[in-house]
């Protein structure tokens, strides 16, 4: 009884950690610049397949490197959902920012593209990105430096997109034409990826009857450290402090010569690369797949709601909370706890879908933000409406 | 205009050399409303400027211009003989203008030390992970080293703006542009950051624009400029400011 109850707080908290990971970079976004980014989820899914191509990648050096991956992973996931996470923002966001019904639709619309795109990517799909950008940057680069290029930019801009694109394209053809399967083969196709935790990370920790899945508890740490990280960066560095002040007062922080575009791109990178490593948490958890971030970013979404903005205690509390409350009522343990009582457990069976348990957990959001709209933790006293 | 076709050094005329701030033909829209109508103003090197004016003549939507808070529609605003208008206001402050704003406008949920220390980023080269405060700080606001850790939003309104005259001296700018300084501020504390800025002044030789409407610190600036609905109607020095003149442009 006692036991499964302490089961399912300890795998409640796991997927909490998760959630905290990747809440954390949301709510550090969002208080900076206010932006919603619906893409979030599709940064933890690259995180989770960059996991995957490492382990791949570990696998063919042999045995004793394939123990390790998973540190090497945690690092590559950060660095590639933070670049990409810096293209969005230079590429996208940064033309939105004061707009959030456009930010909003245009991140969903990368989220689309970007689960379209670990579909279909191939070696075609790569190599003809990557002559496109080249040709379409390096010659707006070269024309740049032409004295008229005032004059001339709309058509330039015209000129070299058709170009380039029909170059790459062609490239691409060529490419599949001659190499066949092996270039047009996707990498990882609509069907979920699996990704192993190395031997160590397997088994658990005995207590009794149940075990601790060691996966678990490495992703608690994980977590841990993630926090402590982030809680040093922003309290102890001079970008943290660059970024707080930002986050209270943009304004003010432009005139004392803090350079603010430098410190959104910066953030949004942070956030990102955070999504990132909590994608290559969720990858031992199960299997990958390019959905994979939408099951976690709706109940993202409702830790930041829940946790209120400006403060990481929020954050932390929303996210462990969520986290334990969805497992404990989606798995029928509270029906267990209240076998005596028979309407208790009608009522908790009922609900204990993974679905179900959902509808429950928002449904008890919205009664909570009733009386507490700003959430958890709101800023309080005289500075809020400064 | 200065514009020379000399390549070999740009030639200033002994005007610019002489001038900090020179703002010319200056035109600012909210939106369709028409605020600012051709302002002219220069501030000279090492010189206070005071701007006075009513309520709602455009004083502080003329600060904000000069910042780059607010893109004018047309003229011109030149800082040490170069061109500022496409400039941002992070680019602006490391310029060497420091700003104190209306409201203060001290970072809330910083402490005091952190808000100073944001001072640094404005200057040109900036001294690496330094956690230190000059002294000359706290000698000029001996409040403020008391208070070190707290946060800059638990002050009262007279620190705050002892604290916001500090951050931007901390820049070490070139022009301090402050916007009513004494406002809502206590008589005791007011002689205290008048005096400072006094000091500032004689220590470091900077220019300062001012709009004000304390009478005793308006007079210890050089030159004034009057404004009304949005455009310069008087200027000079001070020392001819009238007890006409600030009837009609600033009493109420």
């Amino acid at each position: 009884m006692l036991p499964s109850i302490l089961d399912g707080v300890f795998n409640g908290l796991s997927i909490g950690s998760i959630l905290l990971i990747a809440a954390l970079g949301l709510a550090i976004v969002f208080g900076l610049m206010g932006v919603i980014n619906m893409a979030h989820g599709e940064l933890m899914m690259l995180g989770a397949y960059t996991t995957f191509v490492v382990q791949n990648g570990f696998r063919r050096m042999g045995e004793p490197w394939l123990q390790f991956y998973i540190f090497f992973a945690v690092i590559m996931a950060f660095i590639v959902a933070a670049l990409v996470g810096l293209i969005l923002e230079r590429g996208v966001i940064r033309y939105l920012y004061g707009r959030p019904l456009e930010t909003l639709l245009a991140t969903w619309g990368v989220s689309l593209m970007l689960q379209q795109f670990v579909r279909s990517v191939n070696w075609v799909l790569v190599v003809g990105l990557m002559v496109f950008c080249l040709l379409y940057f390096g010659g707006l680069w070269l024309v740049r430096r032409r004295p008229d290029f005032e004059r001339i930019r709309g058509w330039a801009i015209a000129i070299l997109l058709a170009l380039s694109a029909g170059i790459a394209w062609a490239v691409g053809s060529v490419l599949a034409q001659t190499y066949g399967l092996a270039m047009t083969k996707p990498w990882f196709g609509a069907q979920n990826v699996d990704v192993t935790a190395p031997r160590w990370l397997l088994g658990g920790l005995p207590i009794g009857n149940y075990q601790l899945p060691y996966t678990r508890m490495f992703i608690m740490v994980l977590t841990v450290l993630c926090v402590l990280g982030i809680y040093w960066f922003l309290q102890r560095t001079a970008w943290g402090l660059r970024i707080r002040s930002v986050t209270q007062n943009r304004n003010m922080s432009a005139c004392l010569g803090i350079p603010t575009r430098k410190v959104d791109a910066l953030t949004f990178a942070l956030g990102s690369g955070l999504a990132g490593i909590a994608g290559c948490a969720v990858s031992l958890l199960g299997s990958v797949g390019p959905n994979t971030g939408q099951n976690y970013i709706v109940n993202t979404f409702m830790v930041v709601v829940v946790g209120g903005v400006g403060k990481l205690v929020g954050t932390i509390v929303g996210a462990l909370t969520i986290g334990i409350l969805d497992y404990v009522i989606g798995t029928g343990i509270l029906a267990l706890l209240f076998a005596p009582i028979q309407p208790l457990t009608d009522f908790f069976t009922f609900f204990a879908t993974t679905s179900m348990s959902k509808v429950l957990v928002f449904f008890l959001i919205v009664v909570f933000l009733q009386f507490r709209p700003a959430g958890l933790f709101p800023q309080k006293g005289r500075t809020v409406d400064a | 205009m200065t514009q020379s076709n000399s390549a070999v050094a740009p030639v200033l005329t002994p005007d610019a050399a002489s001038t900090m701030l020179r703002v010319s033909g200056l035109n600012v829209y909210y939106g369709e409303s028409h605020i600012l109508r051709d302002v002219d103003l220069t501030v000279p090197k090492g010189q206070m400027v005071c701007l006075i004016g009513r309520n709602g003549v455009g004083k502080t939507t003329l600060l904000k211009t000069i910042m780059g808070l607010l893109k004018p529609r047309s003229g011109n605003i030149t800082f040490a003989g170069h061109s500022i208008v496409g400039k941002t206001p992070d680019q602006r402050a490391r310029l060497g203008i420091g700003y104190v704003p209306q409201g203060r406008e001290v970072i809330p949920r910083l402490t005091v030390k952190e808000n100073l220390l944001l001072g640094y980023e404005a200057r040109a080269e900036r001294p690496r992970n330094t956690q230190d405060i000059p002294e000359e700080i706290f000698e000029l606001f001996p409040v403020l080293k008391t208070m070190l850790s707290r946060m800059g939003g638990d002050l009262s309104g007279g620190q705050q703006q002892q604290l916001a005259i500090a951050r931007a001296i901390m820049g070490q700018p070139q022009l301090l542009v402050l916007d009513e300084p004494t406002e809502g501020i206590q008589p005791s504390i007011i002689l205290d950051i008048e005096s400072a800025v006094r000091r500032i002044v004689a220590a470091t030789g900077i220019s300062v624009l001012l709009v004000e409407q304390h009478l005793h610190f308006v007079r210890q600036a050089d030159r004034y400029y009057a404004m009304q609905k949005g455009g310069i109607v008087a200027s000079g020095p001070t020392s001819e400011l009238s007890n006409e003149v600030i009837q009609r442009f600033l009493a109420v």
